[in-house]
């Protein structure tokens, strides 16, 4: 396995890249097949993943409660293979905005959603989420009124979790398919509304 | 595991203490008194898992809210605004 | 700040957030996938854990913490656990980036 691209001299850190994977494959602990699949996988795992699972509940009643009862159990009746996941979801409703953090480190629905960008690790998302989410959200682009209640949900332990948006207006004669385009992952991290009709 | 401690509905203090390890309970919402979400399950306590013990015996995992005024001085947003966190039950005492 | 851990950061004050993201060079998707299989997850043998795997990005000094990237942190985090756990020793991997960086010159 190469890197390949630029002739650029590795940094310390890919070197201790290179030969970690050396070493641990030379052990037998791991091979360089398995790294190459597990990369193809998580780069399989994308949003649009998520976007399923919400446009389903927009139109199925029925799997929308079990949805919010075990968001694992519903995303695999789909036949989203999701190991390990622990999944909680958050429905928004006309009262109720909800966004997502983990404060500790960048806890996040990866085997359903994928790897989490760059600002939602970042130092200033985590401190300032949990503090002053109005604000944050803002930033986002999102003005959520004072009337409408924000629940921050602090990834700190076992759960990961979900947003399921509000289906918007005029969509209602809409296919899931079309529904789920709707849906991006900012959406389902509470950062931003699912797109207009 | 022993049977939980806390239910839903249940009020609870989060511990203020600040000990030193790997610690999953943020320091932001040590002291604080919320209400418990749910009982999430019983998990390995990530305190023992990451000085490479087992973990066991499983330990009874909450989502509690919070009320952001509660948890904030001066916090500027709606009074019904809350933040969730999950927290262990030995980093809780009933309120 | 006494007692209380550098990347414990919710509520420090902070500044705008960028809506930055990138897409993941090969290397950072492969200390990714090394990690995510040594924790066992996808049915291999689990190796060491998330858990001692955060400790260690949290070990990291503060300057270190703020300065690194995400999966500098996570390389660095994954070559001390296995250290930690006995899987490789400090000569191998100091021999061995020595003799990566000597190929790299070749």
């Amino acid at each position: 396995m190469k890197d390949e691209g630029s002739y650029r001299r590795l940094s310390y850190f890919q070197l201790m890249e290179v030969t970690l994977r050396e070493l641990l494959v030379e052990k037998g602990l791991l091979t360089e097949e398995q790294i190459e699949a597990e990369v193809e996988d998580m780069r399989s795992r994308t949003p649009e993943r998520g976007a399923k699972v919400v446009a389903r509940a927009w139109v199925d009643a029925a799997f929308r409660k079990r949805l919010l009862l075990d968001g694992t159990k519903a995303c695999e009746e789909l036949g989203l293979d999701v190991p390990k996941l622990r999944l909680v979801v958050v429905e928004n409703t006309p009262d109720v905005h909800n966004a997502i953090v983990c404060t500790l480190c960048s806890c996040y629905p990866r085997m359903l959603l994928g790897i989490p960008p760059d600002w939602y690790k970042s130092r200033n998302y985590r401190s300032r989420m949990v503090r002053e989410p109005r604000a944050v959200l803002e930033e986002f682009g999102l003005r959520i009124p004072d009337n409408v209640t924000i629940r921050v949900h602090d990834s700190t332990a076992d759960m990961r979790y979900l947003v399921l948006p509000m289906r918007p207006a005029g969509t209602e004669a809409w296919d899931e398919v079309r529904l789920a385009s709707l849906v991006n992952r900012d959406c389902m991290i509470g950062v931003a509304l699912p797109g207009a009709s | 595991m022993g049977a939980p401690r806390f239910k839903a509905g249940d009020r609870v203090k989060v511990l203020r203490a600040y000990p030193v390890g790997h610690i999953r309970t943020p320091h932001y919402i040590r002291g604080c008194v919320g209400e418990v979400e749910r009982i999430c399950g019983a998990f390995p306590n990530p305190e023992e898992l990451a000085q490479m013990r087992s973990g066991e015996p499983k330990q009874p995992l909450y989502r509690v809210r919070f009320r952001q005024r509660d948890v904030w001085p001066g916090y500027r947003g709606a009074d019904s605004d809350v933040v969730e966190v999950e927290i262990y039950q030995h980093w809780l005492d009933a309120a | 700040m006494i007692g209380r851990s550098h990347h414990d950061m919710g509520g420090l004050p902070a500044g705008r957030v960028e809506p930055t993201e990138h897409d993941y060079a090969a290397w950072e998707r492969r200390i990714d996938a090394m990690a995510v299989l040594l924790w066992g997850i996808k049915g291999g043998e689990r190796r060491f854990t998330v858990d001692e795997h955060r400790r260690a990005i949290e070990s990291l000094p503060p300057a270190d913490y703020d300065a690194m990237s995400y999966y500098e942190k996570w390389i660095v985090a994954l070559a001390q656990c296995m250290v930690q756990r006995g899987v490789v020793t400090t000569e191998q991997l100091a021999r061995r980036m020595a003799e990566v960086e000597e190929r790299g010159r070749a």
